[in-house]
């Protein structure tokens, strides 16, 4: 390097030319770019290839194992016992459980992210789109875990939200909704009330950010023009507007929808007692000890997110990410 | 000028915008002002009183300091580790197309796109299989898989402002390949680098599912958390040690804002 910094330093643009090892490869890879992308190639794909997809496949590979009800050890041999399990009732609750509550939870999510996404991309400009970005940003990137800790803090039954409902004389409204069944319980951070608004809370930065990148791509003098055909700003947002954002919520779904079915954190800690595919695993990987039915379990969440996908590269959703 | 610039937003839609936002900061902020209150037990709202004795008590757990070391090393080494793999990966897929491109892109993407929980329970099983011990390698090895794809959105979304011309004429007055990457590639996606790397830093940091797979007895940062959360010992020192995690990862953040925000103004980007 000492003859570029001397060439860089006289001021001459022309390097001379130097010799040795570095220089020879250098050449190769010059004549040979193939080489040069190989190598550039093999560690990270050794890593991805290995590290990741090796374990995974190693896990796919056990959900066609089956465990021995009476040893308690798996019996390694190919059977789709396992799969025949999860069909039982108790489990295909929890996956329907699940699945509403990621559908529930996605659909509320492109509500309260569609005006932000849309104030965002259409009306901030300068220091105000900064503030924007900076705003779904952080909450995006701060602590997953602090957050629940926040909700944990606001929802529990001496917390911030009883104390305002209480000064503004709506006890009975909360009591009404906890005394609801399946969705009420003892106290908000108790059920799945509380389950459901967390998850939104948590992944909302999810969907605003693919919502307003679609939305930016909308041209304004299309709203006008739908204004100036005398349609009313609810029809210009169902037919104008709505089917032009529709690919980025799409896209922001597809995070929404996929990080519900994996958590295992929020209902755990923002919950009642009702298992979630992700509790599901890891209680079975875990003190169970059932590996077998544990990896068919997430065979769950990988089809579904493969179904998902799938749908929305047809509806276009993969260009607004 | 576009005729959009001159509109000003429905009061409707202000309001709805206003309230989001809202609603993502006002939880975050109140950690801040339960990090001084001083009940002790529950949860109580108001704070019955402020004092800053918590700090005190905090820095003086061992535990504390000790997942929060943990936290540092892997985040540190993962993220290393991920800027090495995944520049090398952007370096390949921006510059040529080749048999498999996609492939690799899904590749890279997959350990972020499926649940966390699938990268967790994987790793475990393989390591179970293969006999390995828990250790702070067998943390790293799952962070540093999906901190990769964070340092690679970065570097390609650079490589791909970064015009090819440069590069050629670099080769023309006789730079060789590294010397041509020393004194052009490297300045140039520095930034992207080091924004990558901050993010990466920050998402390992704040990693708790695939964790607590993966860490077997250790505690990383998170996973102190997740345990006082579950099984609560001292309340107002979990309130502290929330408000320094959010403070120690928005720093990064900001950073790594202030570094790719100019992106578009890099040189030769005219391409």
């Amino acid at each position: 390097m000492s003859t570029a910094s001397a060439a860089i330093q006289s001021g001459s643009a022309v390097l001379p030319r130097r010799g040795g090892v570095l220089n020879a490869l250098s050449d190769a890879f010059w004549r040979n770019p193939r080489l040069l992308l190989f190598l550039m190639l093999t560690p990270p794909v050794l890593w991805l290839g290995i590290v990741y997809l090796g374990s995974l496949l190693a896990l796919l590979l056990q959900s066609f194992f089956s465990i021995d009800e009476f040893s308690g050890l798996i019996n390694r041999q190919f059977t789709l016992k396992t799969y025949g399990e999860l069909l039982l009732p108790s489990n295909m609750d929890i996956m329907i459980r699940t699945v509403v509550m990621a559908a529930a939870v996605t659909v509320a999510a492109a509500i309260v992210a569609f005006p932000i996404a849309y104030f965002a991309a259409r009306y901030a400009r300068g220091k105000w789109k900064a503030l924007f970005y900076l705003g779904v940003m952080l909450p995006l990137w701060s602590s997953y875990l602090v957050k629940v800790y926040a909700w944990k803090l606001i929802l529990a039954k001496e917390g911030i939200l009883t104390w305002a409902l209480g000064k503004l004389h709506l006890q009975w409204l909360l009591d009404a909704w906890l005394s609801l069944p399946i969705i009420g319980g003892n106290s908000l951070s108790v059920s799945f009330t509380g389950t459901f608004i967390v998850f939104v809370y948590v992944w909302l930065p999810f969907m605003i950010l693919p919502i307003q990148a679609a939305l930016e791509r909308v041209p304004g003098n299309l709203i006008e023009a739908s204004a100036d055909l005398g349609a009313s700003p609810a029809q210009t947002f169902r037919n104008v507007l709505f089917p032009l954002a529709l690919p980025g919520i799409v896209a922001g779904s597809i995070f929404t929808f996929s990080l519900t079915l994996g958590d295992y954190i929020i209902p755990q800690i923002i919950g009642n007692s009702q298992y979630f595919i992700g509790q599901a695993v890891y209680s079975l990987q875990g003190t169970a000890g059932n590996i077998p039915l544990a990896a068919a379990f997430t065979v769950v969440p990988i089809v579904v997110m493969g179904l998902y996908l799938w749908m929305a590269r047809r509806l276009g959703a993969f260009d607004a990410l | 000028m576009r005729s959009d610039r001159l509109t000003t937003a429905p009061v409707g839609l202000k309001i709805a915008a206003a309230a989001g936002l809202l609603f993502l900061h006002v939880p975050i902020l109140l950690i801040f002002v339960y990090a001084f209150t001083t009940e002790e037990k529950s949860y109580q709202w108001p704070p019955p009183g402020f004092t800053a004795k918590w700090f005190a008590v905090t820095w003086n757990r061992p535990d504390v300091w000790e997942a929060l070391t943990l936290s540092v090393k892997v985040a540190a080494i993962s993220t290393l580790i991920a800027i090495i793999l995944g520049t090398l990966c952007a370096a390949a897929v921006s510059r040529s197309k080749f048999f498999g491109r996609e492939t690799i892109s899904l590749l890279v993407i997959l350990p972020i796109a499926l649940p966390g929980i699938i990268t967790g329970i994987s790793l475990r099983s393989a390591f179970s299989l293969m006999n390995i011990p828990f250790s702070t390698w067998t943390i790293v090895l799952g962070h540093a898989t999906f901190c990769i794809v964070v340092v690679y959105n970065n570097a390609v979304a650079r490589f791909r402002r970064t015009s090819g011309s440069m590069i050629e004429a670099s080769y023309d007055l006789g730079a060789d390949g590294f010397q041509t990457f020393r004194y052009i590639v490297l300045p140039n996606i520095g930034t992207a680098l080091l924004a990558g790397g901050m993010l990466a830093f920050a998402l390992s940091f704040d990693e708790v599912i695939v964790t607590t797979f993966t860490a077997g007895q250790q505690q990383t940062l998170p996973i102190w958390m997740l345990e006082e959360l579950v099984r609560p010992r001292q309340r107002p020192v979990t309130n502290v040690v929330a408000m320094v995690v959010v403070l120690v990862t928005l720093l990064p953040i900001l950073a790594a804002y202030y570094l790719t925000r100019d992106g578009d103004q890099v040189a030769g980007s005219g391409k």
